[in-house]
């Protein structure tokens, strides 16, 4: 009898110990400083929610971590004639919640984003239809002819039809409606990991879609994230400092030396697809906040180049970014097709040639001009623009800065109400510079609030989409380059630098487009 | 004391909708909210009606009449930044708020009184010296460096506490606590303490003011001519009348923190009140700020109210005729 008693107990010592699961749970914790807007993936397109879109949602095209593309819910396309591409589509793959994935899901999808409460209207622009030929296989029919439609829809996500049209939410959430709706807080895509908690502000947690297609491809093995945002610079550094989380997607810049000098810590640095650069209204007969009256100084090249050289851009990437910047030739980052190292490069230093040159343009004694600058929207915003008003100080150019929240500048660059700016300009999702010339450089862009207007350079922006052929393409870009770099339409200044904190027991590619991807992380236990 | 009520109420309306037309006009300084609801290539176009359709285009006092018609059938408006019914969205905020206000005007009450009431009756021991030099590094520090402080002792240094969140909540109905599991009340350990200590000291050297003040007058001498105790006199006597202006100050100062415990909550990202309102501000959220600057009114007038309503327990005359209630103490 006793013997059976303790045999009993044996067995259950056993079973206790056998439960147990060989591999615990591989948990990321994460956190950046602000959360997603809304997990709708068509609502806002901006940073933080596109990327949390993208842990859940697939397009049909993706991108790699090199920032190329690569299959995702179609596995190949091609041009069927010159206005249509056709996608095969990926079969045998199913939402989160088991229904199929199928072409009609694909044109629900497309016209969800090109509807008008969409936020992606802009990716979804020149397509005139997309027809679905049979379950796995999608016509997208266009205006005209466009080579980088593939590049184009590279954030247009794929949702259930059959989802959104049960949970009443076929078009994106109206602001007039008045009341939120099933997709701001729940989601059902087909990619890596599935919705399990949203808390907005609070936390976000997703699990590891054990059916993705894409595994064998992206071996992660993460099994489920936790997104916590941390709004205070200091309390997300101290976070990561005590190990609270394993990964911080922007630590300020004057604390990477203490992460990295912390065991167990690690950063990753990449120059991030943004510049950075100063605008200067040259279309109006007369500043409005000059001391020059009748005639307008910007419109002169010769002091346009001047206020160029004026600019010590190597001092600025020293002291003000702390070497976290490269420093910019045009507006267009590196990784943008059209950039190139030679392009980049920019006009020397050289003050006394800056003066020589305004006393040329008949203002040896400068003038004044305001700077309209942001305080809180790019990395040292505000330090920057002090760091030029010094050095535009220097060649006799007297500037007031006026540095404000970005709620207050954008409009004035908008409505076209400021003489100077900075402004930053990422990089358009084709990953291709004719967008940028054309909102930046066409006398008729949207945010070209400068009044540069040049027919030439305005034909050549024109040409480039509908222009197929690759090497005269190429070429149409570099006369267009040379033309807006010698007018110097702008003064660019730098390309920011994406830096990464994390555990260094946490191997993720840093990306140039700021989105983390966590089917490419994997953490060690 | 019904005619006293209705008054206060109708004060507390007026109150609100002045507030509201004052929150409005101020508005407009605040910047456009488009930039930040929309993407960098959305055309001007698709801004103008996005802008047109929020009314944004209206001129204030057409967009405030609007505000106080919606409000008064309950319809506070969407969130701009969570898109989200905005009179849910402070609701949801609420306990937090208020578990972080109303436990560190405990603490503060629990260890502020008894040490001003110890520092006036033994004012030149060396402990309270050394308390009142103490208390001044409470009142000077500002509630940011507290809190980083905090954080960088407690979380990374030691790492025994979390350095942000509010931990494990649990539901009961509406409302979510931090008080039931242990990371919850791990977590409130640090912020309280932030909180607290400035509240500490206030109170403290307000309670040592009021009952120097109290021990100089005329019945306390007498008292004391009376052969009554000690204990008597500094507790049945002057402690109780030093409470009038330290109930008033300390119920202001739960309203402020209610309303207002932005810093404490935005270093800790605790998801409170202040902290979606800050969040609002810099988002440009106007229907968030709008509720949220009408619903802090509220809070001030309760508050005020019920401050009021303590004096009768407190003093005995003023039951007699409500007439002589102070109508706005301090």
């Amino acid at each position: 009898m006793k013997v059976w008693k303790y045999s009993g107990a044996l067995a259950l010592v056993l079973a206790v110990v056998f439960a147990v699961p060989a591999q615990a749970e591989t948990v990321l914790r994460w956190s950046s400083q602000g959360d997603a807007l809304t997990l709708d993936p068509h609502s806002q397109n901006e940073g933080p929610t596109v990327t949390m879109s993208l842990q859940m949602y697939e397009p049909l095209v993706g991108r790699d971590s090199s920032m190329k593309k690569q299959p995702a819910l179609a596995t190949s396309w091609s041009l069927t004639d010159p206005n249509t591409w056709q996608f095969k589509l990926r079969q045998g793959v199913a939402f989160h919640d088991g229904t199929p994935f199928t072409a009609a899901d694909v044109v629900f999808s497309f016209q969800r984003a090109a509807s008008d409460s969409s936020d992606f209207k802009p990716n979804t622009k020149g397509i005139v239809s997309v027809e679905a030929v049979d379950d796995f296989t999608v016509d997208i029919v266009l205006e005209m002819p466009n080579p980088l439609l593939p590049d184009q829809i590279t954030n247009v996500f794929i949702m259930s039809k059959a989802w959104a049209e049960a949970n009443n939410v076929v078009e994106p959430q109206d602001y007039k409606q008045q009341e939120e709706t099933y997709a701001i807080r729940n989601a059902n895509g087909t990619g890596p990991f599935k919705l399990e908690l949203r808390e907005p502000d609070i936390r976000t947690v997703l699990v590891r879609n054990d059916e993705w297609w894409g595994l064998s491809r992206d071996p992660h093995n993460i099994d489920r994230i936790e997104f916590r945002p941390i709004s205070n610079k200091a309390t997300r550094v101290a976070a990561l400092l005590s190990g609270e989380i394993d990964f911080l997607l922007d630590p300020p810049l004057q604390d990477l030396k203490r992460i990295d000098g912390t065991s167990g810590l690690k950063t990753l640095r990449v120059n991030q697809m943004r510049t950075i650069f100063l605008g200067m209204d040259q279309g109006v007969a007369e500043l409005r906040t000059s001391n020059v009256k009748g005639k307008n100084p910007f419109a002169d090249l010769r002091v346009r180049r001047a206020m160029y050289q004026a600019i010590d851009i190597e001092a600025i990437r020293e002291k003000v970014m702390r070497g976290l910047s490269i420093p910019a030739g045009f507006v267009v980052p590196p990784g943008v097709n059209g950039h190139t190292p030679a392009r980049d490069a920019r006009l020397p230093y050289d003050p006394a040639a800056a003066k020589a040159l305004l006393a040329d343009a008949g203002y040896p004694d400068g003038f004044s001009v305001r700077l309209d600058c942001p305080n809180n929207r790019y990395n040292n915003d505000e330090r920057i623009c002090q760091a030029v008003v010094g050095m535009f100080g220097a060649i006799g150019v007297d500037v007031d800065l006026d540095a404000i929240r970005k709620s207050l500048h954008f409009p004035k660059i908008e409505n076209r109400e400021t003489d100077f700016y900075l402004l930053g300009w990422g990089a358009p999702s084709t990953l291709d510079a004719q967008l940028t010339f054309l909102l930046l450089t066409h006398s008729k862009g949207e945010w070209n609030p400068t009044g540069y207007s040049n027919p030439k350079a305005d034909a050549l922006i024109e040409a480039l989409p509908i222009e197929l052929d690759l090497d005269k393409r190429n070429a149409k870009m570099a006369e267009l380059w040379k033309i807006v770099q010698d007018d110097i339409v702008y003064l660019p200044l730098h390309h920011q630098v994406i830096s990464w904190g994390m555990s260094d027991k946490l191997d993720i590619p840093i990306v140039p487009n700021n989105m983390p991807q966590f089917r490419w992380a994997r953490l060690a236990s | 004391m019904l005619p006293f009520f209705v008054g206060r109420l109708t004060q507390a309306m007026a109150v609100m909708v002045a507030v509201a037309l004052v929150a409005f006009a101020l508005f407009t300084y605040v910047g456009d909210p488009i930039n930040n609801m929309v993407g960098e290539q959305t055309t001007r176009a698709d801004r103008d009606k996005l802008r047109e359709s929020l009314g944004l285009n209206d001129p204030v006092p057409l967009q405030f009449a609007r505000f106080v018609a919606n409000a008064a059938v309950g319809n506070f408006g969407i969130s701009y930044r969570l898109k989200r019914p905005v009179d849910e969205l402070i609701a949801e905020r609420m306990p937090a708020t208020l578990e972080l206000v109303l436990i560190s005007a405990l603490v503060s009450l629990a260890i502020g009184i008894p040490l001003g009431v110890y520092t006036a009756i033994r004012r030149h021991s060396l402990i309270s010296r050394f308390i009142l030099t103490a208390s001044l590094a409470g009142v000077s520090l500002p509630t940011f460096i507290i809190g980083i402080g905090l954080i960088y002792l407690f979380a990374v240094h030691w790492g025994v506490l979390p350095s942000f969140g509010r931990g494990e909540v649990t539901s009961l109905g509406w409302w979510s606590t931090g008080l039931l599991t242990a990371s919850g009340l791990k977590a409130l350990i640090l912020p309280v303490t932030t909180v607290s200590l400035f509240q500490i000291t206030l109170i403290l050297r307000l309670v040592r003011a009021e009952m120097l003040e109290v021990l100089r007058s005329d019945y306390i001498r007498f008292a004391r001519a009376r052969g009554l105790t000690n204990r008597a006199i500094n507790f049945g006597h002057a402690f109780k009348n030093t409470l009038v202006p330290v109930i008033t100050i300390a119920g202001l100062n739960i309203a402020s923190l209610i309303a207002f415990s932005i810093i404490a909550e935005t270093v800790f990202q605790w998801p409170g009140m202040g902290f979606l309102f800050i969040q609002a501000i810099e988002f440009v959220d106007i229907p968030i700020m709008a509720a949220y600057l009408v619903m802090a009114a509220l809070v001030f007038v309760t508050i005020n109210l019920c401050v009021d309503m303590l004096y009768f327990v407190i003093d005995p005359r003023l039951a007699d005729d409500a007439s002589t209630l102070p109508v706005q103490s301090r």
